[in-house]
């Protein structure tokens, strides 16, 4: 559980050759309670996953502080990255007893491959799964360390319909049964509208935040795809500035 | 298909027989002597004892310079690799001992620290070294970032990233740098012997050259080339095997 500072004056990537000097993120404010699940939504390029990046202390090189409550000395994310990243030499199971705490035995896996379908395939080497698969995988992974911060970028872009709701479901069902603090980056509205506590919308680069809306259903009412699309309908009558994000 | 696989290898092995007999009997010259002659001096060598003592004195000196030189390189590779400042600053040395020419490390090596077995190691290990901390420097610089940042998030130790996400992108590169090091050290190695040792093979194949004694040599060249073939089979192909496993 902890609460999460973020203030980042600017994050610039220096011109290399061609490619001219990029301004990321510009006097970006952002705090999140622990505990909240909130998503960030914005245009395609606009430097999410170099917040995400940041946040996760990947990437040093910016102006501003991030300020994490300590409870551990280390905090533990769990971070879903935009492509599966898992390590083709090891199996699935591997995969993810690697990420482990020595004290944490590693039947803390089963149940979590149970759930999301990949008992089966536990010694399968990742070149032989499908992207959905490893999706799961990184995933699990992700779910495994028993994270203070989950980050997820894109986890769900390229799955199939069925498969993507089926996963939204099992995150959901992890998060309610073990809260942590959740920042979820998405450019699919309904999406974000059906999983968040919060959401945030983005600019473009250099990305700011351009307004904060909470989402007013109920959990129990979010898989009534009326519901969301009512909010989106009106999210979008309300807020012009977010109609031409979409 | 099956067949022609183990056909084709037989074959081809016959015809170089074929010829060498072929051109010794019709150049009849004691500088090219048939194959049969050969293996009779290569049985003799064997019976006496002589060839293996040489062919081992001459193979454990490639193992130790062998083994020195890999884990040297390696170790330097993967922080030069990974260092740009390091990198930078060693990087005219690794020119001037990748073109020092083995003939010159030799002598100096002898020349400085007298005919002794370390000197022979120490300059087959610097003939070899620069070669496996080129061919590691190249392969840390490829080593997929995603990866790393993967490991750094997770909190791995530096120990379970060299082991887990290092180690297995290097393997090509290490695989590479083993068959070419240990075609390059067994070349050298000959050297080295014949200018400062009084054993081993580059010793034998230096006396059998003042006598003339070509089937000697010949006999001694199968036997080596006999030995690196079986590295390559027993050790290096079972390797290879082991750690591709995973590639679909």
């Amino acid at each position: 559980m902890m609460d999460i500072q973020i203030n980042i004056n600017s994050k610039a990537y220096p011109a290399i050759e061609q490619a001219g000097h990029h301004l990321a993120i510009a006097d970006f404010k952002l705090s999140l309670k622990s505990g909240e699940f909130v998503c960030l939504v914005g245009p395609s390029g606009c430097g999410k996953t170099t917040l995400l990046n940041i946040i996760a202390d990947l990437d040093n090189d910016y102006e501003g502080e991030v300020f994490v409550e300590q409870e551990h000395s280390h905090p533990k994310i769990g971070y879903i990255f935009q492509n599966p990243r898992l390590l083709p030499w090891r199996t699935v199971r591997e995969n993810i007893e690697l990420v482990l705490d020595s004290n944490q035995p590693s039947t803390v896996i089963d149940p979590l491959l149970e759930i999301m379908q990949l008992t089966q395939s536990q010694h399968v080497y990742p070149e032989r799964l499908s992207l959905g698969m490893s999706r799961r995988v990184s995933i699990i992974r992700a779910f495994a360390v028993d994270p203070d911060v989950l980050l997820m970028d894109e986890p769900f872009v390229s799955l199939d319909a069925p498969t993507a709701r089926q996963v939204r479901e099992l995150l959901l069902k992890l998060w309610q049964e073990r809260p942590h603090t959740v920042l979820f980056v998405t450019h699919d509205l309904r999406e974000a509208i059906a999983m968040a506590d919060r959401l945030i919308f983005l600019s473009a680069a250099p990305m700011s935040v351009l307004s904060e809306i909470t989402v007013s259903i109920p959990r129990s009412e979010r898989h009534n795809e009326n519901a969301i699309e009512a909010f989106r309908q009106n999210l979008i009558n309300n807020y012009p500035e977010i109609k031409q994000l979409l | 298909m099956i067949f022609s696989r183990k056909f084709l290898p037989t074959l081809s092995l016959l015809v170089f027989l074929a010829v060498w007999q072929g051109l010794a009997v019709y150049l009849s010259s004691n500088t090219l002597p048939t194959p049969e002659a050969v293996a009779k001096v290569f049985w003799t060598g064997c019976v006496t004892g002589q060839l293996p003592f040489h062919l081992g004195v001459t193979l454990l000196r490639l193992i130790v310079s062998f083994s020195i030189a890999m884990l040297l390189g390696c170790a330097i590779g993967i922080a030069l690799g990974r260092n740009k400042k390091l990198d930078a600053f060693f990087d005219n040395w690794l020119v001037i001992f990748l073109n020092i020419p083995a003939l010159v490390a030799i002598i100096l090596c002898y020349v400085w620290f007298g005919l002794v077995e370390s000197a022979a190691i120490l300059a087959v290990v610097i003939n070899k070294l620069p070669n496996v901390i080129v061919t590691i420097r190249e392969g840390t610089r490829a080593l997929d970032q995603d990866l790393l940042d993967m490991a750094r998030c997770y909190h791995f130790s530096r120990r379970k990233t060299l082991a887990h996400v290092i180690w297995p992108q290097l393997h090509p590169f290490i695989m590479g740098a083993t068959r070419s090091g240990l075609a390059l050290i067994w070349k050298i190695i000959l050297v080295v012997e014949l200018l400062g040792r009084s054993n081993g093979m580059g010793y034998q194949l230096h006396l059998f050259f003042q006598l003339f004694d070509v089937a000697s040599i010949l006999a001694y060249t199968v036997a080596f080339v006999a030995v690196i073939q079986l590295i390559e089979v027993i050790i290096l192909k079972p390797l290879d095997k082991k750690a591709l496993r995973w590639r679909r």
